[in-house]
């Protein structure tokens, strides 16, 4: 047994903030109670959380753990071992493997895997289409059996409007959400980030915003048409929150998430430097001031981090020639603490339920702390002061922009299945 | 106060002072191209690494005269030739190069900000001899001394420029020179190759665009001509029809600038499309006092970055200028 004492305990699901102590047994939550309430119990090891916030466990809903095929950028144990110093407790891994996660044998080598190695849990995503081709449905029945909780081509849109309907169409009947990485490729095309003035004065080849949100246009259409589930990836402009926003007012069933990289930087951080460069890219400022507005108040769902490791030797080229995507777990906290929290914008309990409730609630799950759930436990910190040092990630990439910033709030200790799998 | 240039990336972080000291170190480079004997031994023992990851005739064969002429010896990469195609990386062919102790790296590479990238890696400057669509700092320095020489001064004039704007990296250098100088700029070409975003890449600098190249012609001191590119990646080109009617520098449209108005092009020209012979080779024209300067204003350029580190020996840590 394991009793986490005299924390502050924020609940989005039960609207709790409050000092509380939590007993965990085993795999799951054993009770909550007033502080001192177990102080009786003489064989619960106990954990200090003086000073910390104890919420529920968090879920990144977008990472890529490049395992099988790409070992040498990560794998499901670094990628886990890195999203739980993150204070993450359960991640959705994409499909873009090699091969493909297009089939369910992928998917139980994945959920195998992270069971022996993992340090979280791990949910993956299966592809919409047969090696994401947008050419034909990939095994999307057998794949939700064997533990899929979404379907996407990420790092592509689904091909066509068709295939996209076909797709939301039968993921409605399955009851799964369909995650689209919004792009209209041919805008997009040859593009290494946002077209502005700082594009244009790089000499940097830019796509524009109406690249992303020309696709969420489409999809949102398709989601009407087909009364399926429409999770919108990484949205970075304003004009596609826009489009979510016009949907929820409809009552489609439309979700979207925003990564703290696109909360936290803008296009005029672009220098030459391949570690600023991701797809969908950095926006304006005005995006990114819509971002910050929508997260506020609810037009956004999830933060997520869109973890996409690449080793030095892949990432550490011409500006032109690096593959898109940075590292995300270790700072989503501290950056969505310093832009969103810090600055008054978000409550604590927002955040929370941007982390925990948010995604849960897109991907059929529970997030809450209560007697009988699972023992997924997020402790963080509002006031710890550190220096984010890439080199000391579990990570096998160094991929992240943030390198060697300073940060006030942190990850303090990450708790899955009642096991602490991270203690900073 | 001398500035002391550790590289040469782009015009655009250099300020107007440093400007004028390049361009009146190219001055005593002028006149030695004038002599019969054009060799000099001030660079003796220097090697300058010429690598041209990106097809180039003229400006490779510029700086390696400006090379010669000091008396420095060159070593030749050319993209076609080199190890790129066996997967090296940009990095590595630059490590190997830099293993061979040149005192100076002239790239060319077709992404922008490649020079950048390899100058924050080695400890020898690295000078840019154009990169992608982002700058080409030595023709923005011979075009100003072409300008200088024929209107006096280089300050609060009138420039047009002509063509692809956007994918252009001469443009850039010349903004961001010119635009310093209190030049103001007028854009014109296709407007899907002008976008409006270039008003905005050197605040400070009024720079408007037009999209008749009559009005673009009205009042200009300096006509810049920009090659019309072929080979263009992700556009389709207009037609070159299209092109001529109009955009084509002829004789009759140039009577529109001011009578003394001269026309610049950075080559290789199409005759007959961006500019007609008659213009090409008139009186207004410039274009062979630009490649004569280029070689000037390039011997200044190795000059005041490989004899400098010479001297003391060290090199300050960061990239542009240093007053000293």
């Amino acid at each position: 047994m394991l009793l986490i004492q005299n924390g502050r305990v924020i609940d989005p699901a039960s609207k709790t903030d409050a000092a509380m102590d939590i007993l965990l047994d085993d795999e799951t939550i054993k009770d909550l109670g007033a502080p001192g309430r177990f102080a009786s119990l003489e064989d619960a090891q106990v954990f200090d959380a003086s000073g910390l916030i104890v919420a529920p466990g968090f879920i990144d809903l977008h990472v890529h753990l490049r395992e099988p095929g790409q070992e040498s950028s990560e794998t499901i144990e670094t990628g886990t071992k890195s999203a739980a110093r993150g204070g993450f407790t359960a991640v959705c891994c994409m499909p873009n493997t090699k091969p493909v996660h297009d089939n369910a044998s992928i998917t139980r080598f994945i959920v195998d895997k992270a069971r022996t190695v993992g340090s979280t849990r791990v949910w993956p995503i299966g592809a919409a289409s047969m090696e994401s081709k947008g050419e034909a449905i990939a095994e999307i029945a057998a794949m939700k059996e064997a533990g899929i909780v979404a379907v996407s081509d990420d790092g592509k849109p689904i091909a066509t409007a068709k295939l996209a309907r076909q797709v939301m169409d039968y993921c409605a009947s399955l009851d799964l959400p369909v995650i689209e990485h919004s792009e209209d490729v041919s805008l997009a095309a040859g593009a290494v980030m946002r077209e502005g003035v700082t594009s244009t004065r790089l000499g940097l080849r830019g796509m524009p915003a109406a690249a992303e949100s020309i696709c969420v246009a489409r999809d949102v259409q398709i989601a009407e048409l087909t009364g399926g589930r429409l999770h919108v990836a990484h949205l970075s402009a304003m004009a596609s929150l826009d489009e979510v926003r016009w949907s929820k007012s409809r009552g489609l069933r439309v979700t979207c998430e925003v990564t703290p990289h696109h909360f936290t930087l803008i296009d005029e951080d672009v220098q030459y430097d391949s570690r600023f460069k991701m797809n969908p890219p950095l926006a304006s400022r005005e995006d990114r001031e819509a971002l910050i507005a929508g997260l506020a108040d609810g037009a956004v769902d999830v933060i997520a981090t869109d973890h996409a490791p690449h080793e030095p030797a892949l990432k550490n080229v011409e500006f032109d020639r690096a593959p898109f995507g940075i590292l995300g777990f270790e700072t989503a906290i501290a950056l969505t603490l310093e832009q969103l929290v810090h600055k008054g914008k978000i409550s604590l309990m927002r955040m929370v339920e941007l982390f925990t409730t948010g995604p849960a609630r897109i991907i059929g799950k529970e997030r809450k702390l209560a007697a009988g759930q699972p023992a997924d436990i997020t402790l963080f910190s509002t006031s710890h002061e550190w220096k984010y040092n890439v080199n000391d990630s579990p990570s096998k990439s160094r991929n992240s922009p943030f390198d060697g910033r300073t940060f006030k709030g942190a990850p303090m200790a990450t708790i899955v299945a009642g096991k602490l799998v991270y203690k900073r | 106060m001398t500035p002391r240039f550790r590289d040469l990336l782009a015009l655009e972080p250099l300020s107007a002072d440093e400007l004028t000291f390049l361009l009146d170190q190219s001055k005593p480079f002028q006149e030695i191209q004038r002599h019969p004997l054009k060799k000099l031994a001030t660079l003796r023992g220097k090697t300058v690494a010429l690598a041209f990851f990106e097809n180039s005739t003229r400006t490779r064969i510029s700086f390696g005269t400006a090379a010669s002429r000091l008396g420095a010896d060159t070593m030749n990469l050319q993209a076609e030739a080199s190890s790129l195609k066996k997967g090296e990386t940009l990095l590595d062919t630059a490590f190997n190069l830099n293993a061979m102790k040149p005192d100076c790296l002239v790239m060319r590479h077709s992404a922008s900000g490649a020079p950048n990238y390899v100058a924050r890696h080695l400890d020898i400057p690295v000078v840019n001899a154009g990169d992608g669509t982002h700058e080409h700092p030595s023709q923005g320095l011979l075009d100003a001394l072409t300008i200088r020489d024929r209107k006096g001064t280089i300050n609060n004039l009138n420039v047009t420029i002509l063509g692809d704007l956007q994918h252009s990296r001469v443009a850039r250098s010349n903004i961001h020179l010119l635009g310093k100088f209190g030049c103001r700029f007028t854009l014109c070409g296709p407007s899907m190759w002008v976008p409006r975003e270039l008003e905005r890449i050197a605040p400070g600098t009024p720079i408007r665009r037009a999209h008749r190249i009559e009005e673009a012609l009205e009042g200009a001191d300096v006509i810049i001509m920009l090659r019309v590119q072929t080979e263009r990646l992700y556009e389709p080109s207009i037609s070159a029809n299209d092109y001529i009617l109009g955009y084509q520098l002829n004789a009759e449209r140039l009577k529109i600038a001011k009578p003394d108005a001269i026309v610049l092009h950075p080559g290789p020209m199409n005759r007959g499309i961006e500019i007609t012979p008659e213009v090409a080779d008139g009186p207004q024209s410039c274009v062979l006092e630009q490649v004569t300067n280029g070689v000037a204003v390039r011997m200044a350029i190795l000059y005041l970055l490989t004899a400098g580190a010479a001297e003391d020996g060290t090199h300050p840590a960061i990239q542009g200028v240093h007053q000293t």
